[in-house]
C-alpha cells in the first residue's frame, strides 16, 4: 500500500512539474513577449528591459524554469509589478472563493446523482430508466456557462429569487449559502448526469456478481441487498471520477465567477487580462494546475485504500 | 439473425445510419446535426437579414414576425446571427478535433507500438497535457497572444490530443500480437503497413464515435472562451459573443440570451445523442465509458 502511495505521489510530482516545464515551454515557442504585452505598444526599451529583468525574462530558458521551481517550492509565484504584492498571496485571498464553489456543486451534485443512478439501476430498462437516462445524457452536454446565464436571468433576475451578484457578506453563512445556489447549480448540473450513469452502470454489474446471488440465496430482503452491500461498492468509481471532475469544475468556475460576478480564481484570471498583469494570470494559472493534479492524485489513493482490486493491478 | 443477413447486401455506413435511425435518440441527433451542418454551410443565402448590418431603429426587441428572435442593441436581427454564429463553431470543431485526432493517432500509434520507453514518455506527455483545466489554460495562451480563434483551436486542440491519443494506444496496444498482425508480421511486412493497413482501421470505429462525443465539447468551448471575450472579434457573430451581448443587456431585455444558448444546448444535445447512438452501432462493448 505505502509502496503504491509513494509511487503515485512521485508520478503526480513528475506531471506538475512536467506541466509547469511545459506552460513555460509553451510561453516561449509562442511569438509575443510577456513584459512587451504588459506595458503595451508605447513602452520605451529600457523600461521593457527593466521589467525583463525583474520578472528574469533576460536569463536562458532552463535557467528561468531553475528559478522558478526554486521559487515556488519556497511558495513564492513571483510579484505582481502593478500593486507590488506577492502573487501567492494575491491567489489564496481568491482560492478559497473557487473552492467553495467547486466543493458545493460536487456536494450537491454528487448525491443527486448517485440517487438518479441506484434510482434507475433498480428499475432497469423501465420507463422511468429510460427517461433518467436521457435526462443524465442531456444534463452532460448542456455547457455550464449557458446553464449559468439561463438560471441568472430566470431565478435572479426575472424572478428575483436568487441573488445576482458577488459572493455574499463576509462571515454571514447563510448569505455565503445563499449566493452560491445558482452557481454551485449551474457548474453542477452536468456532475449529476455523469454520476448518475456510472453509478447506474457500476451497480448493476455489481447486482450480477456472486456475491450479491449468494445474499439474496440467504433471503435478505433486496432493499438491504441494494443500499447495505451494493450501493457501498457502486459508488466508488465516483470518488475517481469527482478527482478528475476537479479540472472540468476549475474550468467551469469560471464561467459561473463571470456571469455571478463573484470573486475567485477565474474572476481574478480575466481580470488580470485586461490589465494585461501577466504574473498573476501565470500564477492563478498554476495553483489551479497544482491543485487538479492534486486532485485526481488523491482519488487515485482513496481508491485504492478503499477497493483492494486497483491496489494489487497496478 | 436474418436481419443481419439482410444488412449484409448494404454498404457498411448505410447499415450505420440505417441502425441510427431506427434509434429515436439517435435519430433526433442526427436531424439536428445535419441541420446545424446544412445551416452553417449555407447561411449566406438563407439568414433573412444581414447578420452584421446595423439598424438603430429597431433595436432591442423582443421576437416579432419580423425578428423571430428579435434583435440587439444595435438593432442586428438575433436569428440571423444565431445563424451566421453556426458557421463559427463549425469552423472551430472540424480543424480542432481533426488535428487532435490526427497527432493523436500518430503517438497513439507510436506509443502501442514503440519501445516500452517510449510508450511510457508518450503516456506521461499525454497525463502532463490532461493535468491542465483546459479554461485556464486557454487564459494562460490568450493573455499572451491576444483573442483570437487560432488561439482558441490551437488550445482545444492540444488539449484534446491525449482523449484521442489515449485510445489508439490501448487499441493498438490489444492488436499488436493478436494472431493476424503476427502474421502480417512474419511475411514480412513494414511497420508502416501494418499501423496503417491494419491497425488504423480497427481505430477508426472509436475514435469516430468518440469524435462525435467531443464536438459538443468543443463547441461549448468556444463559445465559452468568445463569452469571455477570447474568441472571435466582434462584429462577427459567434454563439458565444451574442451570449456576452445578451449578458450586457440581461436587464433589458432577455431574448438575446435566450436566443444564444438555444442553439448551443440544441447542438450539444444533438451531437451527444448521436455519438451515443454511433457507439452503440459501432461498438456495444464501449457502453459505459465515457
Amino acid at each position: 500500500m505505502l509502496t503504491f502511495i509513494t509511487k503515485r505521489i512521485g508520478l503526480a510530482l513528475a506531471i506538475a512539474a512536467l506541466s509547469v516545464t511545459l506552460l513555460f515551454i509553451i510561453i516561449h515557442l509562442i511569438p509575443g513577449d510577456p513584459a512587451r504585452t504588459m506595458l503595451g505598444p508605447k513602452a520605451t526599451p529600457e523600461l521593457i528591459a527593466e521589467i525583463q529583468a525583474r520578472m528574469g525574462l533576460d536569463k536562458t530558458l532552463p535557467h528561468q524554469i531553475l528559478i522558478f521551481f526554486g521559487n515556488m517550492l519556497q511558495g513564492d509565484l513571483g510579484m505582481d509589478i502593478f500593486s507590488n504584492r506577492p502573487v501567492a498571496t494575491i491567489v489564496f485571498e481568491q482560492l478559497p472563493h473557487t473552492l467553495a464553489l467547486i466543493f458545493s456543486a460536487i456536494a450537491w451534485s454528487a448525491t443527486l446523482g448517485i440517487f438518479l443512478g441506484c434510482f434507475s439501476a433498480v428499475r432497469r430498462n423501465s420507463l422511468a430508466d429510460r427517461l433518467t437516462g436521457i435526462l443524465a445524457v442531456s444534463f452532460i452536454a448542456a455547457p455550464a456557462f449557458v446553464i449559468a446565464l439561463y438560471s441568472l436571468l430566470l431565478f435572479a433576475v426575472e424572478l428575483k429569487w436568487f441573488p445576482a451578484i458577488g459572493a455574499g457578506t463576509p462571515g454571514d453563512i447563510g448569505d455565503i449559502i445563499w449566493h452560491l445556489v445558482l452557481p454551485s447549480f449551474a457548474i453542477g448540473l452536468s456532475w449529476v448526469g455523469y454520476i448518475a450513469r456510472l453509478v447506474r452502470a457500476s451497480m448493476l454489474e455489481i447486482l450480477g456478481e456472486g456475491h450479491v446471488r449468494t445474499a439474496r440465496a440467504f433471503g435478505l430482503p433486496e432493499k438491504w441487498i441494494t443500499y447495505r452491500y451494493a450501493l457501498k461498492l457502486a459508488i466508488l468509481p465516483t470518488v475517481t471520477v469527482i478527482g478528475v471532475g476537479m479540472g472540468f469544475l476549475l474550468s467551469a468556475a469560471v464561467f459561473a465567477e463571470i456571469v455571478f460576478s463573484r470573486p475567485g480564481l477565474g474572476k481574478l484570471v480575466i481580470d488580470s487580462i485586461s490589465t494585461r498583469n501577466y504574473p498573476v494570470v501565470m500564477g492563478s494559472v498554476l495553483v489551479s494546475t497544482i491543485l487538479f493534479v492534486a486532485s485526481t492524485t488523491l482519488s487515485d489513493i482513496v481508491n485504492a485504500i478503499l477497493d483492494p482490486r486497483i491496489r494489487q493491478a497496478k | 439473425m436474418a436481419d443481419t443477413e439482410n444488412t449484409k447486401t448494404r454498404g457498411e455506413f448505410a447499415e450505420i445510419i440505417y441502425h441510427l435511425v431506427r434509434d429515436p435518440l439517435g435519430c433526433t441527433g442526427f436531424v439536428i446535426v445535419t441541420a446545424f451542418v446544412f445551416i452553417a454551410l449555407f447561411a449566406d443565402f438563407i439568414v433573412p437579414y444581414d447578420p452584421i448590418g446595423l439598424n438603430i431603429k429597431d433595436r432591442l426587441q423582443g421576437p416579432s414576425a419580423a425578428h423571430l428572435m428579435g434583435t440587439d442593441q444595435l438593432g442586428r436581427d438575433t436569428l440571423s446571427r444565431v445563424m451566421m454564429g453556426s458557421r463559427v463553431a463549425l469552423q472551430v470543431a472540424l480543424p480542432t478535433i481533426g488535428g487532435a485526432m490526427f497527432i493523436g493517432i500518430l503517438l497513439g500509434m507510436i506509443a502501442g507500438f514503440g519501445s516500452r520507453t517510449v510508450d511510457n514518455a508518450i503516456v506521461l506527455f499525454f497525463d502532463t497535457i490532461r493535468s491542465f483545466p483546459t479554461v485556464m489554460f486557454a487564459l494562460a495562451v490568450v493573455a499572451l497572444v491576444g483573442p483570437s480563434l487560432t488561439t482558441v483551436i490551437f488550445v482545444i486542440m492540444m488539449t484534446s490530443i491525449p482523449t484521442y491519443g489515449r485510445v489508439v494506444r490501448t487499441q493498438t496496444l490489444s492488436l499488436r500480437n493478436s494472431e493476424f498482425i503476427l502474421a502480417e508480421r512474419s511475411l514480412g511486412a513494414s511497420v508502416a503497413r501494418i499501423l496503417g493497413v491494419h491497425i488504423l482501421p480497427n481505430v477508426m470505429g472509436p475514435l469516430a464515435v468518440l469524435a462525435a462525443m467531443d464536438i459538443p465539447t468543443v463547441i461549448g468551448l468556444e463559445a465559452g472562451l468568445s463569452f469571455l471575450g477570447m474568441g472571435v472579434k466582434p462584429p462577427t457573430p459567434s454563439w458565444g459573443s451574442i451570449l456576452n451581448d445578451g449578458y450586457s443587456l440581461i436587464r433589458n431585455t432577455p431574448w438575446i440570451i435566450v436566443a444564444g444558448g438555444i442553439p448551443l444546448i440544441l447542438t450539444t444535445l444533438g451531437f451527444t445523442f448521436l455519438g451515443e447512438a454511433l457507439r452503440d452501432v459501432v461498438d456495444p462493448k464501449l457502453r459505459g465509458t465515457k
